[in-house]
C-alpha cells in the first residue's frame, strides 16, 4: 500500500545536490613541526543528488566513509573539495548567520541513543534546545507547548517533559533523538545508523516512526546504514560505498534485483536471509581479504584488489560511475552486468 | 496438521545414552544494589556431538549469561546459580572444585566472544597468546608451541601465519583478530565450543567469511557448537537447532526449518514478522508492542504477556509450561498449538 506512495515521492524536486565532494585527513610526522606524511581518503569524490520527499540509502562497511559524508553535510568537519548546495543555496561557502540558517533545514540523528543525548538535561531540554540556538524558530512562551508536541509526534508521553534520558529505553531514547531533529521542522534529516544499537522487535518500531513521519511532513531522509535489509526497507534508491566512493547508485530495484558492480553483488549476496531454505540455494560470493586501507588505496578502481574479476584496465584506468549498459544506473565497473545466477 | 497431540512435560526429556552437554533447570540471580534480577529462570538444553544449537534473544534475554554459566565464568558476585545442573558427559560441573573445572574449561568446552580487540591481551604478540594454552596445558617446549601455533593459525586461514605470529592483536583487522580468538579457543581441540555473537562487530562480507570458517571447523574437528546471537538471518544460515530466550526463559526451542515456517511462541513469530527483508520491498513492518520487561519485576504468569497480541486471562494468572507438539518442538505458551497453525493455514 505504501509501495505506491514511495513511487510517487521519488519525483520530486532536487532539495540536496552534492558535487565531487573529498575528505582528505592529513597523516602527519613530528611534534613540534608536524609534516604531512599522507593522507586518510575518507570521502574521495562522493556526488549525488536528493530529492524532496525521497529516502536515499548508503550503505558499505566500516570505513567506507559513510559516515564522514554525514559530517560533512552536517558541516561538522570542513571538505578538502567539492560542492554542494541545499536548496539551492551553498552548504560548503556559508559561514555564521547563514550557516545557521542553513542548518535550521537540515538535522541529522545520531547511532548511539545511549551517548548523543546529555544525561544532565531534561528531555525537555534537551529537545527545546534547538530553540535556544535559533529564537526565531518558536518564541519562548510557546516553547513547552512544541516541546510536548513534538514527543507526542515521535510517540512518546508528553507529561514526561521532565524526564532525563537515563529512565528511558534505548529505542524511546532513540525517538528523543529525532524529536530533537524535528524540533526545527527541517526539510532533510540525515540518519547515521539511527537503527543499528536497537534490539529487532524496537528496531521495527523506529522504522516505521521514521516513514510515518515522512509521510505526514514530507521530509527527506539521508538514511545510512550497513544493514542491506533494513537500507531496502526504508530508500527509495540506495548508493553503495566502497573505500570513499560511491560504486553504484540507483533504485531500490535497481541495487537490489539489478546490480552491476561486483561489489553491490557480493555485498547483497553476504547478507544472511532468514529463511532456513535458501541455505542450500544461494551461492555468496566470496571476497578475498579485507578492505584496503584508506591511506594507501588501490591505484584505478579501489575495489580491483577484491575483485574476481579484475584485469589490467582495472589498475590503470579509474571506472566511473555511469550509465552501463547491462542496465541503465550508474555503476563504476569496467565490466558491470548483472549477476548471471540472480534470480 | 488439525490434531496435534499436546503434552506437558515436567522437565526435559532425557534420552538414555545422555547428551554431550545438557543444562537443566538453570536460575540464575545477580544480587545487586538495587534488589534481585532473576536473570534466568528455569533454562534447560542440551547438545549432541557435531550439532549446532542457536541460542536466539535481544539483550537482556539472558542468552549470554546462561554461557557464562556453563563456561564457569559468571563474575559471583553479583551473580548466583541458585539451582539448576550443568552436565558435561554425564558429570554435574557445578559440583566440581575449581581446579577440576579449569581442566574441562578450554579443553572441552571453549569459548569465543564478540569483541576479539578486548578479548585478546594488547601487549603481548597474538603468536605467544595462542601458545600460551599450548605451553600451559601440554607442557610444550616454546619451539614446539610456535610451530603449533602458526598451524593453527593456518587453520583457521591467516595469510603468512608464520610472518604473523610476532604482531600484536592492533596490527590486525576485525576479521583477522576474530580468527585469532578462534585460533586460541581451537588449540586444545575443543568437544564443544561457545560462540557469543561472533560476527556482530564485523561487516557482512567478513561475517559470511567467519561463518564458513566456523561451519567448515565444526564439521572437520567434530566439535558441537552453541551460537549465541541475536540475528535471525544468521540462525537462519547455520544452526540445527534453535532456543529462543526471553526474559530468562527459553520460550520456544524447535528445529531450524519448522521454526521459520510456523513459529509456536508469539514472541519468535513477533521477531520474524519485524525484521525487514532484503528479498522484500517496503510496506509497514509489523511490530512487537512495548518494551521487554525488567528482570527486577518480570511480569507475573507468562512474562510475554503484557506485550503480547494474542494475551487472554490464563496468560496473566497462569506461568505456561513447556508444551512439547507432535513434531517435538516446545514451547512456553498456553496457545502453542493455536499460534503454530495460524500460520500454517
Amino acid at each position: 500500500m505504501t509501495a505506491s506512495a514511495s513511487s510517487t515521492r521519488v519525483r520530486g524536486e532536487t532539495i540536496l545536490d552534492v558535487n565531487h565532494v573529498v575528505k582528505h585527513f592529513p597523516i602527519t610526522q613530528g611534534v613540534l613541526f608536524q609534516k604531512k606524511v599522507g593522507a586518510v581518503k575518507a570521502v574521495d569524490g562522493v556526488s549525488f543528488q536528493l530529492r524532496r520527499g525521497e529516502t536515499l540509502g548508503i550503505v558499505g562497511e566500516s570505513g567506507c566513509g559513510k559516515s564522514t559524508l554525514a559530517r560533512l553535510l552536517m558541516r561538522l568537519e570542513k571538505p578538502t573539495a567539492g560542492r554542494a548546495t541545499l536548496a539551492g543555496q551553498d552548504l560548503f561557502a556559508a559561514s555564521g548567520g547563514e550557516l545557521r540558517r542553513i542548518r535550521r533545514n537540515m538535522q541529522m540523528v545520531m547511532q548511539d541513543p545511549y551517548t548523543s543525548l546529555n544525561p544532565r538535561m531534561t528531555v525537555g531540554d534537551i529537545i527545546g534546545e534547538p530553540f535556544e540556538i535559533h529564537p526565531e524558530a518558536a518564541p519562548k512562551g510557546s516553547r513547552q507547548r512544541r516541546v510536548q508536541e513534538l514527543l507526542d509526534v515521535v510517540g512518546l508521553n508528553p507529561e514526561h517533559i521532565n524526564r532525563y534520558p537515563h529512565q528511558f529505553s534505548g529505542g524511546q531514547r532513540q525517538r528523543i533523538g529525532i524529536a530533537r531533529a524535528l524540533a526545527l521542522r527541517p526539510e532533510v534529516i540525515v540518519c547515521d545508523e539511527p537503527v543499528s544499537a536497537l534490539d529487532v522487535s524496537i528496531q521495527a518500531q523506529v522504522i516505521n516512526l521514521l516513514e510515518e513521519l515522512q509521510d505526514e511532513l514530507g521530509l527527506s531522509y539521508i538514511f545510512i546504514a550497513h544493514d542491506l535489509s533494513v537500507v531496502r526497507h526504508i530508500s527509495d534508491r540506495v548508493a553503495v560505498m566502497y573505500l570513499g566512493r560511491i560504486v553504484e547508485i540507483g533504485t531500490e530495484d535497481e541495487i537490489y534485483d539489478r546490480a552491476t558492480h561486483p561489489y553491490t553483488q557480493a555485498l547483497l549476496s553476504a547478507a544472511p536471509v532468514p529463511d532456513p531454505d535458501a541455505r542450500d540455494h544461494r551461492t555468496i560470493i566470496r571476497l578475498r581479504g579485507d578492505v584496503p586501507s584508506p591511506a594507501d588505496p588501490p591505484s584505478g578502481c579501489h575495489f580491483r584488489t577484491r575483485c574476481w574479476k579484475a584485469q589490467e584496465i582495472c589498475a590503470i584506468q579509474d571506472p566511473q560511475a555511469v550509465l552501463r549498459a547491462a542496465d541503465p544506473h550508474p555503476s563504476a565497473c569496467h565490466f558491470a552486468e548483472l549477476r548471471p545466477t540472480a534470480t | 496438521m488439525s490434531q496435534h497431540a499436546v503434552r506437558p512435560t515436567p522437565a526435559s526429556p532425557t534420552p538414555p545414552g545422555g547428551h554431550l552437554l545438557e543444562v537443566r533447570d538453570l536460575h540464575v540471580e545477580f544480587r545487586t544494589g538495587e534488589g534481585l534480577a532473576k536473570v534466568i529462570n528455569g533454562v534447560s538444553y542440551h547438545l549432541d556431538p557435531g550439532e549446532t544449537l542457536a541460542v536466539l534473544g535481544e539483550s537482556g534475554s539472558g542468552k549470554s549469561v546462561t554461557a557464562q554459566a556453563v563456561m564457569g565464568i559468571l563474575d559471583t558476585p553479583p551473580a548466583h546459580i541458585s539451582s539448576g545442573e550443568i552436565r558435561y558427559q554425564g558429570q554435574d560441573l557445578l559440583g566440581l572444585p575449581e581446579a577440576q573445572r579449569r581442566q574441562i574449561r578450554g579443553r572441552d568446552i571453549a569459548m569465543i566472544f564478540q569483541d576479539a580487540l578486548s578479548a585478546l591481551n594488547p601487549v603481548f604478540p597474538v603468536g605467544w597468546q595462542i601458545g600460551e594454552t599450548l605451553r600451559q596445558r601440554l607442557g610444550m617446549s616454546r619451539a614446539d608451541a610456535r610451530r603449533r601455533s602458526v598451524e593453527l593459525m593456518d587453520l583457521v586461514q591467516i595469510p603468512a601465519a608464520s610472518e604473523r605470529l610476532g604482531d600484536y592483536p592492533h596490527q590486525f583487522s576485525g576479521g583477522m583478530r576474530q580468527r585469532v580468538m578462534i585460533a586460541m579457543a581451537l588449540a586444545m581441540e575443543p568437544k564443544v565450543l561457545i560462540a557469543d555473537e561472533p560476527t556482530t562487530a564485523l561487516d557482512v562480507t567478513v561475517q559470511a567469511q567467519i561463518m564458513d570458517l566456523l561451519a567448515d571447523l565444526r564439521r572437520d574437528l567434530d566439535m558441537a557448537m552453541i551460537l549465541i546471537t541475536h540475528d535471525l538471518g544468521v540462525v537462519a544460515d547455520v544452526a540445527d537447532r534453535i532456543a529462543v530466550m526471553y526474559a530468562g526463559r527459553i520460550v520456544e526451542h524447535a528445529d531450524v526449518r519448522s521454526l521459520y515456517r510456523a513459529p509456536a511462541h508469539p514472541y519468535t513469530k513477533g521477531l520474524l514478522d519485524s525484521i525487514p527483508r532484503l528479498d522484500q520491498r517496503g510496506g509497514k513492518l509489523s511490530t512487537i508492542r512495548g518494551l521487554p520487561p525488567n528482570l527486577m519485576r518480570i511480569p507475573s504468569g507468562c512474562p510475554f504477556h503484557p506485550r503480547c497480541p494474542y494475551v487472554q486471562q490464563v496468560c496473566v494468572d497462569v506461568v505456561p509450561h513447556d508444551l512439547v507438539l507432535d513434531d517435538g518442538r516446545t514451547s512456553a505458551c498456553h496457545f502453542a498449538q493455536e499460534v503454530r497453525d495460524d500460520r500454517v493455514s
